[in-house]
């Protein structure tokens, strides 16, 4: 029997030539990546008596999902950073004004094929778009491997979902991925590696790609994986990374998987994630209607370059509905240039956007939160209660033509009537 | 570890996310007893006072899930909490209670037949939690995560057999040190 990709990955980071599932292992993470949380990891270094790292060029940080600093305390918390990265010589340090910690490290070329990448969120899933094996953990975790470069993982099941394309008209890797959680539920995998085969995902952009493999932490997964190839290594090298610098790792042709799922996307319809769990999913005609205050376009989810041009190709020549807020935050500066070298940001902005600086934006509470009793429709990945505003708030999550089509129309819209 | 941790327990469902745990916006601390005047509070006030006048949190399946936010294991200690016991726990949120040396208890049985209010005890050492009169087995940890839970988490585990160990080979080997 053959290994899956998890099994192949830690194995490798953790210098033992055979692990199997359940095994708990030491390993040693290629990167580690820290966000808004990096002022925390720095307190905890300083109270456990130590200011010796293992390697600062395993360490990347972001400030993200506070940017720029809205109180004292969080400047302060940010300065703390800047100046610890260059006491400590961080190179990979990213301030306020570079977008959503994922996005930008893997714009950057620091996410390569084979690597195991520890961060400070959960959604560090996002990081198998690119063949690596990447997982959440604690802020504290974080700051152990600063210190002793390795933590504890156990070795994970793997499930394997394929996606048969081409997906049906008006629909996205965001509607893939809702109608997923809504069939396996939130817990659907977890502590498991969920891989992406089939014929949509060969051909899939690496934007995609981070999309499954972003929410697929909606599923409770550990990680997620999509088998690099030459999209992947062109990706890679247009951002100066060449294949010489990293060692792919595929699964065997015969791994064990506890499950396998097949998601037809030639049938598929748009799928919407009702309050206020990611797993109440039905399908568009069912909640087609609702009346929204807000829509959000953002997050590390569905903010992508490509998710605002798909977005803008709904907007354009349109107005959003009156009394409706369209609120933009880009992922990273790079799609901020990339949108206003090709018109996408003048598009947004005449159909009446609210374009933020990059980041997390509303996705992490921070600036366009709602009232009481207000509703949102999100491209985000989690629609808990509280997450924007107020505990009396409801938010709905879609893709980034459902987001357009409902802002035009000021009720959740089918996109298709646009398309 | 042969004492009996437990005591007063509150009861909830399937689900439960760490924005309801602990909201985004109080992120800001990482003091517990800071957090803890926060801890649950989209559920409202009186769910807040029984949670402050409990020991233990019985959830059902999938506790825990969704952010990486250690606080929402830390904000449970700064309430008072001992033990959290669930039929199933997120994989990050497990991490967090280890690693915060906040034992998580997955044991299915006790999870459901806990009562609202009632008290459960746990034996660490046994395997065993005691709730409503009847006695349920659980998985006993590995080896490497009991240690950190006896050091109390994470950080003083490190800072107790790590980070000696590290010193003295340092002290050993004068040209690793230099690198």
């Amino acid at each position: 029997m053959g290994k899956a990709f998890a099994e192949k990955v830690l194995a490798r980071a953790a210098g033992l030539s055979d692990v199997r599932p359940g095994e708990i292992v030491d390993v040693y993470p290629d990167l580690y990546m820290s966000h808004m949380a990096s002022w925390r990891c720095i307190r905890t270094l300083e109270k456990m008596g130590t200011d010796k790292l293992y390697d600062p060029e395993r360490i990347a940080m972001v400030m993200d999902h506070i940017s720029p600093a809205r109180i004292a305390k969080t400047a302060d918390d940010q300065r703390l950073c800047r100046e610890f990265a260059v006491r400590k010589g961080i190179n990979k340090f990213y301030d306020v004004e570079a977008g959503i910690a994922h996005v930008v490290l893997m714009e950057a070329g620091h996410i390569r094929p084979g690597m195991v990448v520890i961060g400070t969120d959960s959604h560090s899933t996002i990081y198998g778009a690119l063949g690596a094996l990447g997982t959440g953990v604690g802020f504290s975790e974080i700051t152990a491997a600063w210190v002793t470069g390795k933590l504890w993982m156990k070795v994970p099941e793997s499930i394997k979902v394929i996606i048969e394309g081409p997906l049906a008209r008006g629909t996205s890797s965001k509607d893939v991925m809702l109608k997923l959680i809504g069939d396996l539920t939130a817990d659907g995998a977890t502590y498991c590696s969920v891989e992406f085969h089939g014929s949509y995902v060969e051909r899939l952009s690496i934007s995609d790609r981070m999309t499954l493999c972003n929410l697929a932490m909606e599923l409770g997964a550990k990680n997620a994986f999509v088998r690099p190839d030459e999209i992947t290594r062109s990706y890679l090298g247009e951002r100066g990374v060449p294949p010489g610098q990293y060692t792919e790792i595929h699964p065997d042709p015969d791994p064990v998987y506890v499950k396998s799922v097949t998601i037809d996307g030639r049938s598929l319809v748009p799928q919407i994630a009702c309050p206020h769990t990611v797993d109440n999913v039905k399908p568009i005609d069912q909640v087609a209607g609702t009346k929204v205050n807000q829509v959000f376009v953002g997050s590390c989810a569905n903010a992508k370059y490509e998710d605002l041009v798909e977005a803008a190709r709904i907007l354009k020549g349109r107005k959003i509905a009156p009394g409706v807020r369209l609120l933009v935050s880009p992922a990273s500066k790079e799609i901020v240039a990339r949108t206003v070298k090709d018109g996408t940001y003048s598009i947004l902005l005449e159909a009446g956007a609210l374009i933020t600086n990059p980041g997390c934006s509303a996705c992490a509470g921070d600036g366009g939160v709602m009232a009481d009793g207000e509703v949102t429709l999100s491209t985000a990945n989690r629609n808990f209660q509280g997450r924007m505003g107020s505990y009396n708030a409801e938010i709905y999550l879609g893709s980034p033509a459902v987001a357009a089509a409902t802002a035009v129309r000021g009720v959740i819209t089918d996109p298709r009537e646009f398309l | 570890m042969t004492e009996k941790i437990g005591g007063r327990l509150i009861k909830f469902g399937d689900n439960v996310n760490t924005d309801v745990i602990i909201p985004g916006r109080y992120l800001v601390s990482i003091d517990p007893q800071e957090l803890a005047k926060h801890a649950f509070e989209p559920m409202g006030t009186e769910v807040q006072k029984r949670l402050w006048s409990s020991q233990v949190v019985v959830g059902g399946k999938n506790f825990g899930c969704g952010s990486a936010r250690e606080q929402a294991a830390s904000c449970l200690i700064g309430c008072g909490i001992k033990a959290v016991v669930a039929k199933s726990f997120s994989r990050v949120f497990f991490r967090n209670c280890i690693n915060t040396g906040l034992p998580a208890v997955e044991c299915s049985e006790a999870a459901e037949a806990a009562l609202d209010g009632g008290e459960l005890w746990i034996d660490l050492e046994q395997g065993m939690v005691e709730v409503q009169g009847e006695s349920f087995s659980f998985a006993s940890y590995p080896e490497s995560l009991k240690q950190i839970l006896e050091a109390g988490g994470l950080i003083p585990y490190l800072a107790k057999y790590v980070l000696p160990q590290q010193e003295a080979l340092k002290r050993h080997t004068p040209e690793l040190s230099r690198r």
